[in-house]
């Protein structure tokens, strides 16, 4: 089983007043040089085949009308890392 | 010592080993701080509770059951309750004005109601001056769309108040109104030896663990933030699906008695559901479906996760009822039975981990008698003044009607679906109740309101305890409905303080004389204690809800002027002495709060609001809307931008802006106010588009419904 | 007459749907899990959030097994009409063209709004005259319709703009105004208001019942 990330986000060139509304409410908590937020969505998963997680998208985990999608593969795109001291913590 | 860590004194203590005759071991003693702790056990309240009245003509089903109910129509009762989430909508305000709703539904549906309307009465800090209680708002407000819209049950009416005591514990008060056939009531009381308990619904998991112990029954502090991972996250659509399934169990007749999950779980279902049938349970928390690994055996039983119903079903019907459940894509365990010994036996596996007698749970709770002391010293600061009191009369209604506190909520209501189930005759702000017409009953129709005034309480607890009830009264007479019952939510501080006592025996005093005199039951309620925090206790908040009827949903009352030339007339009580004592210009002025308020004449007000009741189902009065908050002006200027419509009149002789019970704004043909005789007293006439105050500059209808529209939307940023 | 409605885990105007359907024809509801119309002829697919609106509005109840049926009766000329969710779920789909996006303001908004009927010659809309008004309640936090402005125009063009909010009460930002859109074909419509609350003055105005009354002067296929 591998571990797949798929972010989706509004495409570009759609209103996104989720993205706005955040792009407004940062500087009002003091954090400025913010632009461009955009909000989108989040979806993990364990698959047999990583092959196939493109279709998944295109037919049901994002509507390629109005959504971009991006897959990724933490374990298989990265050399494994020592999660370090920081790791204990949480 | 841990029992003090869980909220238990010693001496309760004390008397839980007494009652077991031994120390309790560790789920036991979770089981005991849980079902003795305010929250569940009423320790406080409890007897004074009892001195409400609970009898009248159309009760089916009084308090102790998960709602009450009275008869409408010719063959449904309608089940109806009050309860506040006040605590964990404080320290989550989406989550727990949302679980507010979704824990209101369960009750109503509990005995076997659809629900069809909810109401919700919210209390925050000034909006124009704390971005915490704009926070707060903006956020219960969409936690409650989020969970009644999601579950499809109308939000139909309910009230938002600001003062400054409540800043630091908001009050989120939620009611459910239900329908059922008369004759398919169902109750909790677990029966038959052997029969099977079943769990349906959510998973559980740690929602809440400790919730009811810890968050209910102390004074919020420092801290709080920390207590987040405390607070219960609902999940609408998965109500929806349990609300579906149990109506069918029920409808199909397959259970022998059904409650919902509330505070504390498992643990208080499971031993109120046996106390009522005077019988034992057994529980295996092994069989328990878990959302998260390593649950320890307490944790199952005190857990708090939303969405969950338990039932007592016999042997032979039980995969039918399992085969119902799948159906609704609705998990379904069977985690006990029902036994002969009178106690709540906890197992894990074949393990026994937990063995209590259900009486020492429930009906033993110890009970506290409160020690009332009327304060020494005022209790609440004077509001902040916000208002030129040199202004004229129509600068001050523009003011009024701008107000926090009379400003329009459309910016709340329009986050609400009030439409869905298709009953719904009068929209917020439409009348002065919600009017949900009745399927197949001939056009019988309900009358739904909630009302409370804090500040007005704590100017004076008695009186303005009963105005809760006469104001309710009030708005139903307004759309032709009479009352049937009323539900209650007492939301007050710290009870141990005697000044706190006071305001609560005093306040409860008149909520039963009120309704006493009123001949309307109290069906069931609920408690919320120790609304406190560094600054200071909550204004003393009795919260009404009431139910009514009438015959004609066409009938319907509005609220607003409707005819050029209709009579414009005070209805009144010979006894209406409105004052300037806690009203909302009194409030803007910045004046201290005082009492005395207005005296009631009890007798007098109930023969009123049944001739206005009577003039409205008539048809005689065009429309009717009751004079309140802000007084006698104010309730003019709310008739014109209603019916956009301005009105001529004349106040000689009468206070624009006190506040008292007693009164009615109506509007009719000149000729039908004769029927009224001496208590109806014209005033003027419907027309133009300004209000005319005689004797002062006029205001333009489009002025004063810019101003009311906008007030709350411009204090909101 | 007879009209299917179709329920979903989470649908919430079902019962709302039968019943305004049930003053112009005869109606009974359409379980997702059976693959099976009953013969109805015309479906509803009605408001709510079913499945919780999980992933994306529609976007799990377009693959329920009622909806291949739902789909190939449509391909074949069968009436559909989708409601606030239904029209998610019809657009989700591909039976209709575009995507329901959140209301601009962000929140849900329930309001009584104007719309204006743009194309009356539609089998849901062939008892409205062109321009008329309809007075009708909408009530959603995902209302926006959108579509790259190609097919908007294509829409326009092809009239399956069938409904538009009258000036001033679009609230949620859909463009071009577009408050209801059909198929090439006509006999599949989506709109985000709901006509199933505007069927009674009682409790509302009464301009819903034209749709549901086109439908019924249709012709049974």
């Amino acid at each position: 089983m591998t571990r797949v990330r798929v972010l989706i986000r509004p495409k570009a060139g759609i209103l996104d007043p989720q993205g706005q509304a955040v792009e407004r409410a940062l500087p009002a908590l003091g954090f400025d040089g913010v632009a461009n937020v955009h909000v989108g969505r989040l979806v993990e998963l364990d698959v047999d085949d990583p092959g196939r997680v493109p279709d998944m998208c295109e037919q049901l985990l994002a509507n390629p009308l109005i959504e971009d999608f991006e897959i990724e593969r933490p374990e298989a795109d990265r050399p494994h890392q020592d999660p370090g001291p920081e790791a204990l913590r949480r | 010592m841990r029992h003090r860590e869980l909220g238990l004194s010693d001496a309760e203590y004390e008397l839980i080993v007494e009652k077991l005759g031994r120390e309790p071991n560790g789920v036991e003693l979770a089981v005991f701080s849980l079902m003795w702790s305010e929250h569940c056990g009423y320790k406080h309240s409890r007897r004074l509770l009892r001195t409400l009245p609970t009898e009248g003509p159309r009760m089916i089903l009084g308090p102790g059951e998960n709602a009450g109910a009275v008869a409408v129509g010719e063959r449904l009762a309608c089940a109806f309750k009050v309860e506040s989430h006040n605590h964990p909508s404080a320290v989550e305000p989406f989550q727990g004005a949302a679980t507010g709703v979704g824990g209101i539904l369960r009750d109503v549906f509990a005995i076997g109601a659809r629900p069809v309307a909810i109401l919700d009465s919210l209390r925050f800090g000034e909006v124009a001056d704390s971005p915490r209680s704009r926070y707060l708002l903006e956020h219960a407000v969409a936690g409650i769309g989020h969970y009644g819209n999601s579950i499809g049950v109308a939000t139909v009416g309910g009230e938002i108040y600001f003062e400054g005591p409540y800043e630091q514990n908001c009050l989120v008060n939620a009611m459910c109104v239900g329908l059922i056939d008369r004759d398919k009531l169902i109750r909790s009381a677990a029966a038959g030896v052997g029969n099977v308990l079943v769990l349906f619904g959510a998973r559980t998991g740690r929602d809440g663990i400790g919730g009811a112990s810890v968050l209910a029954s102390a004074e919020l502090g420092e801290g709080d933030a920390a207590k987040r991972p405390s607070v219960q996250i609902g999940d609408p659509f998965e109500e929806k699906k349990l609300l579906e399934c149990s109506l069918e169990l029920l409808d199909r007749e397959l259970l022998v008695a059904l409650q919902d999950l509330g505070a504390a779980g498992l643990t208080s279902s499971s031993s109120e559901m046996a106390a009522k049938g005077d019988v034992g349970v057994d529980i295996d928390v092994r069989r328990v479906p878990l959302r998260e690994a390593h649950m320890e055996p307490f944790e199952v039983m005190i857990s708090e996760s939303q969405e969950r119903m338990l039932c007592v079903v016999a042997p032979e019907r039980l995969d039918a009822v399992l085969a119902v459940c799948a159906k609704w894509e609705v998990n379904a365990t069977a985690i006990g039975e029902v036994t002969a010994t009178r106690r709540l036996r906890v197992f894990d596996g074949d393990e026994l981990v937990g063995d209590l007698p259900v009486t020492a749970l429930v009906a033993e709770c110890p009970a506290y008698d409160l020690e009332p002391q009327p304060p020494a010293t005022p209790l609440y600061p004077a509001p902040p003044a916000r208002l030129n009191g040199a202004a004229g009369a129509g600068d001050t209604l523009l003011e009024l009607v701008a107000s926090a506190n009379l400003a329009s909520r459309r910016w709340a209501f329009e986050q609400y679906d009030w439409l869905v189930g298709s009953r719904t005759v009068r929209r917020p702000e439409q009348a002065d109740a919600a009017v949900l017409v009745l399927e197949d009953e001939d056009g019988t129709a309900i009358a739904l309101s909630i009302d409370g005034n804090g500040r007005r309480v704590a100017a004076d607890p008695y009186r303005g305890a009963v105005e809760a009830v006469l104001e309710c009264s009030a708005n139903l007479a307004c759309v032709g409905a009479e009352p049937l019952g009323l539900t209650n939510c007492l939301n007050f501080g710290n009870p141990e303080k005697p000044h706190i006592a006071w305001q609560l025996t005093r306040a409860v005093a008149g909520l039963g004389d009120a309704c006493r005199a009123l001949g309307v039951p109290v069906v069931g309620g609920n408690v919320s204690l120790y609304n406190e925090g560094g600054e200071g206790p909550i204004y003393p908040t009795p919260v009404v809800g009431m139910v009514g009827e009438l015959p004609d949903a066409e009938r319907s009352g509005a609220l607003g002027f409707a005819r050029e030339g209709d009579a414009v007339a005070v209805v009144a009580a010979a006894s209406w002495a409105p004052s300037p004592a806690a009203s909302e210009l009194a409030k803007l002025r910045g004046e201290p709060i005082e009492g005395p308020l207005p005296i009631a004449e009890l007798g007098e007000l109930r023969a009123l609001h049944a001739a206005v009741r009577r003039g409205v189902r008539s048809g005689a009065l065009r429309s009717a809307h009751d004079v309140a908050e802000g007084g006698l002006a104010v309730a003019l200027a709310e008739c014109c931008i209603a019916g956009g419509l301005g009105a001529r009149v004349d106040l000689s002789g009468l206070e624009p802006f006190a506040e008292g019970p007693g009164a009615f704004v109506v509007s009719a043909p000149p000729e039908s106010l004769a029927a009224f005789g001496a208590v109806a007293r014209i005033i003027g006439e419907v027309g133009g588009d300004a209000l005319e105050i005689a004797g002062e500059e006029p205001v333009s209808v489009h002025h004063l419904a810019r101003a009311h529209a906008d007030g709350l939307p411009a204090l909101l940023g | 007459m007879r009209f299917g409605v179709v329920r979903f885990p989470g649908s919430c105007d079902v019962v709302d749907a039968v019943r305004a359907a049930g003053r112009v024809g005869e109606a009974e509801e359409l379980w997702h899990a059976d693959a099976d119309l009953h013969d109805v002829d015309a479906v509803i697919v009605p408001g709510g959030f079913s499945y919780g609106d999980y992933l994306r509005v529609g976007a799990i109840a377009r693959f329920a097994p009622v909806m291949a049926e739902v789909e190939r009766f449509a391909r074949h000329g069968g009436l559909v009409l989708g409601i606030c969710n239904g029209f998610q779920v019809l657009c989700e789909a591909g039976m209709l063209s575009g995507a329901l996006l959140p209301n601009t303001s962000l929140r849900f908004v329930c309001r009584q709004v104007e719309l204006e009927v743009v194309n009356p010659r539609t089998p849901w809309t062939n008892a409205c005259e062109p321009g008329e008004r309809l007075s009708i309640p909408a009530k959603h936090t995902t209302g926006r319709f959108w579509a790259p402005d190609p097919v908007l125009d294509e829409l326009e063009a092809n009239g399956q703009v069938v409904l538009r909010y009258a000036p001033g009460h679009n609230f949620n930002g859909s463009a071009r105004d577009i408050a209801g859109v059909s198929n090439a074909a006509g006999n599949v419509l989506g709109l985000m208001p709901h006509p199933e609350h505007a069927v009674d003055p009682l409790t509302g105005s009464a301009d819903g019942l034209k749709l549901l009354l086109s439908a019924a002067r249709v012709p049974a296929a």
